[in-house]
């Protein structure tokens, strides 16, 4: 056995990899990660200074890094003045992440290879469902203590959770059904609005939705009731795009999603006792981190059960073509009215976290902006696949604030390296991937 | 009154829906040609506007400096159009080879993602290059208004109409009576035979995204000389309305374009005085804000009735050019 995996081990700084993470299963990876965390806790702060840093490193050092390059292209562009000292900043970066994250997570996910095997297959004798709960209870304790050091991870966080789960219903349609749906955004807009008119009409003293109505103390508990509110609305105006869908495809649904987009924003642009052009604020701060963490996961959850079900493997056949599924059986106008209706709940759910979020909603963020965004999430991480949608919501986001200091120099890289990836690999990164949930959660046969 | 107030609006239905047309051209000879919708090309009109601002002042100042009288404004109009028309047809070209060719048997929905992302970088670069800020296009025309029976109509309306139903036909003469026009027929018609015919595919894709920036090069222009005002975003709004238009015409059919293009501009600038007149009659009081709700719903239904567009199934089967 042994033998074997040392033969297929890949060479070069791949295989170093492989041979140092190779044999640990996620929860050793995840114990890693957790040590990382306190560890930069303790130290962070310290480190940074010793370093010479402005501040403590936000994002893995990588914000640092591209301030730097920032200021370089402000000096090549516009002359603006820049401080060669600061050059200094990138491999001080390089050395806080070497000393926080890589090396810790080394030492810790090769010291604990063999318990953490041990503990996983344990686990794996148990029902799944205990497996996934402890992995994600890991999860989210390095969510935890991660954003302790500072408020603007913890946005990024939630707004990052929030991407994977508005992707990922998006992929349904686009992706699973292969449609080109340029309606989310509206279903999100639908989504937000209903759940705030929820909350802000029910237990807020608002100058737009008037008085509060109820003014329970455990008021927030009702927040579940209201973000499902939202959905079910959303999922009610997908009827709007679900039943056109049934006689045309294509462009033309294209179109018809498109305009859903426009009616939708110029509804909310009219509605004047929903607040107007201006948008509804003050919605109660109920999206904490852990009830997001949750909502994703479910969402998640039950979309990747969905997309497994007979009725996902249908969605597939309704998209690969039509007619042979119909011959094959496949109801394909429930399908597709199953895939719309459940692809805008989730998406009405993420705008809902959205709105509390934020705690502002007005029409305008719910335009083409926010379609192109999203349309680049699901096309960047990959059709098809759960996994795919992960990696695109967390990397376009993550890529975003990274860039940040780059202003408005961002918005010519990102569009680049959409183009390049469209080029090099046309249906994403890792399209077309199966989640498999049980075997990722397994233990790697290494003795 | 009731009349006089709707043949204002007709008017000015007329010169909004040329907007339209125009652009809407430009997606639907593309879609004819390659099966695939070009999401830049809102922000190729966009470009064509700063183009023509551009050569604009710059005919302006040549003019300024040699003292000379010799170009009237009409013909600064025709050389700024001409110009920038040629210049905006290498911007399509540029971008059908960085966005589309490379992506020829990709997915559609990939190619759309380019066309998307090369639009958000030519409205960043506008912001880097220009500040961003809102430009004033120079009046090279001195605006006359007639008074025909109690309708205002300016010239720069009758110009801006007549002049986009010119190039409309001469796009129409092109792709009917060209050795060009014929090959893009043929390439509509079935693209995978074209090579073997000894046509090149790619040089008839380029033609094809050269003349629609052209076109749309001329509506930014014409809209320039209408709206005075352009800034880095124009092309976002209008382009995806134009876009609509285009697939409301029918599949890549010319015709079916200028008309839906036509139409949705009617449908956007009649709405109001449809509503005003609606809330008269039955005292009603309709927001005439409602404007985007309201055309767009029509769009919808219109759809949903003609799933293949207006003028779709009429031209899909054979000749869509």
């Amino acid at each position: 056995m042994a033998e074997t995996t040392e033969l297929q081990q890949p060479k070069g700084v791949r295989g170093l990899i492989h041979r140092f993470y190779g044999g640990a299963p996620l929860l050793g990876i995840l114990l890693g990660f957790l040590a990382c965390t306190f560890w930069e806790n303790i130290i962070g702060e310290a480190l940074a200074s010793v370093l010479l840093l402005p501040k403590m490193p936000i994002l893995f050092g990588l914000v640092t890094m591209s301030k730097v390059f920032a200021g370089l292209f402000n000096l090549a562009i516009k002359g603006s003045p820049f401080e060669l000292f600061t050059l200094i900043h990138v491999p001080m970066a390089l050395i806080y992440f070497g000393v926080v994250y890589a090396v810790p997570l080394a030492i810790v996910v090769r010291l604990t290879v063999r318990p953490a095997n041990a503990v996983a297959r344990s686990l794996q004798q148990l029902p799944l469902i205990v497996t996934a709960l402890v992995h994600l209870g890991f999860l989210y304790a390095i969510f935890h203590v991660w954003v302790e050091l500072s408020d603007y991870r913890l946005i990024t966080l939630k707004l990052t959770l929030i991407a994977v789960l508005l992707t990922l219903s998006l992929n349904i349609i686009n992706g699973y059904m292969g449609e080109f749906s340029c309606s989310h955004p509206g279903f999100m807009a639908v989504g937000a609005y209903m759940s705030s008119f929820f909350t802000v009409g029910l237990f807020v003293n608002d100058k737009v939705l008037g008085e509060a109505l109820l003014g329970i103390p455990l008021a927030f508990l009702s927040f579940p009731l209201a973000l499902i509110f939202g959905g079910l609305c959303a999922s009610l105006s997908a009827l709007i795009v679900a039943i056109p869908s049934f006689r045309t495809r294509g462009d033309y649904l294209a179109i018809i999603s498109l305009a859903f987009l426009f009616i939708v924003k110029s509804f909310f642009e009219n509605m004047q006792s929903l607040g107007g052009a201006r948008g509804i604020m003050g919605q109660p701060d109920w999206a904490s981190l852990p009830v997001i963490f949750i909502v994703v996961v479910i969402g998640v959850w039950a979309i990747n059960n969905f997309v497994n079900s007979t009725l996902g493997k249908a969605l597939n056949a309704v998209r690969d073509d039509e007619m042979a599924a119909d011959a094959m059986t496949v109801d394909t106008r429930k399908t597709k009215m199953v895939a719309f209706l459940f692809g805008a709940f989730w998406a009405g759910m993420a705008g809902g976290l959205l709105a509390h979020v934020l705690r502002f909603i007005n029409p305008a963020m719910f335009g083409i902006q926010k379609l192109a965004e999203v349309l680049a999430m699901v096309y960047f991480g990959g059709l098809n696949s759960v996994y795919g949608s992960i990696v695109g919501a967390v990397s376009i986001s993550l890529l975003g604030e990274v860039l940040r200091p780059l202003e408005i120099l961002k918005w010519i890289f990102i569009p680049l390296l959409l183009i390049l990836v469209m080029i090099y690999r046309p249906t994403g990164l890792v399209a077309f991937k199966e989640f498999n949930v049980r075997k990722s959660f397994g233990p790697k046969e290494v003795d | 009154m009731t009349f006089n107030f709707l043949m204002q609006n007709f008017i000015n239905a007329l010169q909004w829906g040329s907007f339209y047309a125009l652009i809407a051209l430009g997606y639907s000879m593309v879609y004819s040609i390659l099966m695939l919708f070009n999401f830049a090309h809102g922000d190729i009109f966009m470009v064509g506007a700063y183009i023509g601002l551009g050569v604009a002042t710059a005919l302006l100042a040549l003019v300024g400096t040699s003292g000379a009288a010799l170009l009237p404004g009409w013909l600064i109009l025709v050389l700024t159009i001409l110009i920038s028309m040629f210049l905006t047809a290498f911007v399509g070209i540029i971008v059908e080879r960085v966005a589309y060719r490379p992506l020829r048997d990709a997915p559609r929905a990939s190619a759309a993602i380019t066309g998307l992302m090369i639009g958000i970088i030519l409205e960043t670069s506008n912001i880097l290059f220009l500040g961003g800020s809102r430009l004033k296009f120079p009046q090279l025309i001195e605006s006359v208004t007639y008074n025909i029976g109690g309708v205002y109509v300016t010239n720069k309306k009758i110009m801006i109409v007549l002049v986009s139903l010119g190039l409309m036909l001469a796009l129409h003469q092109f792709v009917r009576r060209t050795k060009y026009g014929m090959a893009m027929r043929a390439m509509a018609y079935d693209y995978l035979v074209i090579p073997l015919m000894g046509v090149s595919m790619n040089r008839i894709a380029a033609m094809t995204f050269a003349i629609g920036s052209a076109l749309a090069a001329a509506a930014g222009i014409l809209f320039g000389l209408a709206y005075p005002v352009l800034d880095p975003y124009m092309g976002v709004s209008f382009g995806w309305k134009a876009f609509v238009a285009a697939i409301l015409g029918g599949r890549g059919s010319i015709m079916g374009a200028c008309i839906a293009g036509f139409m949705l501009g009617f449908i956007e600038i009649m709405t109001v005085p449809a509503i005003q007149i609606l809330n008269r009659l039955f005292a009603l009081n309709i927001g005439s804000n409602l404007r985007d709700l309201i055309a767009y719903s029509i769009v919808l239904l219109i759809l949903i009735f003609r799933p293949h567009g207006l003028f779709g199934e009429a031209y899909s089967a054979k000749l869509r050019l």
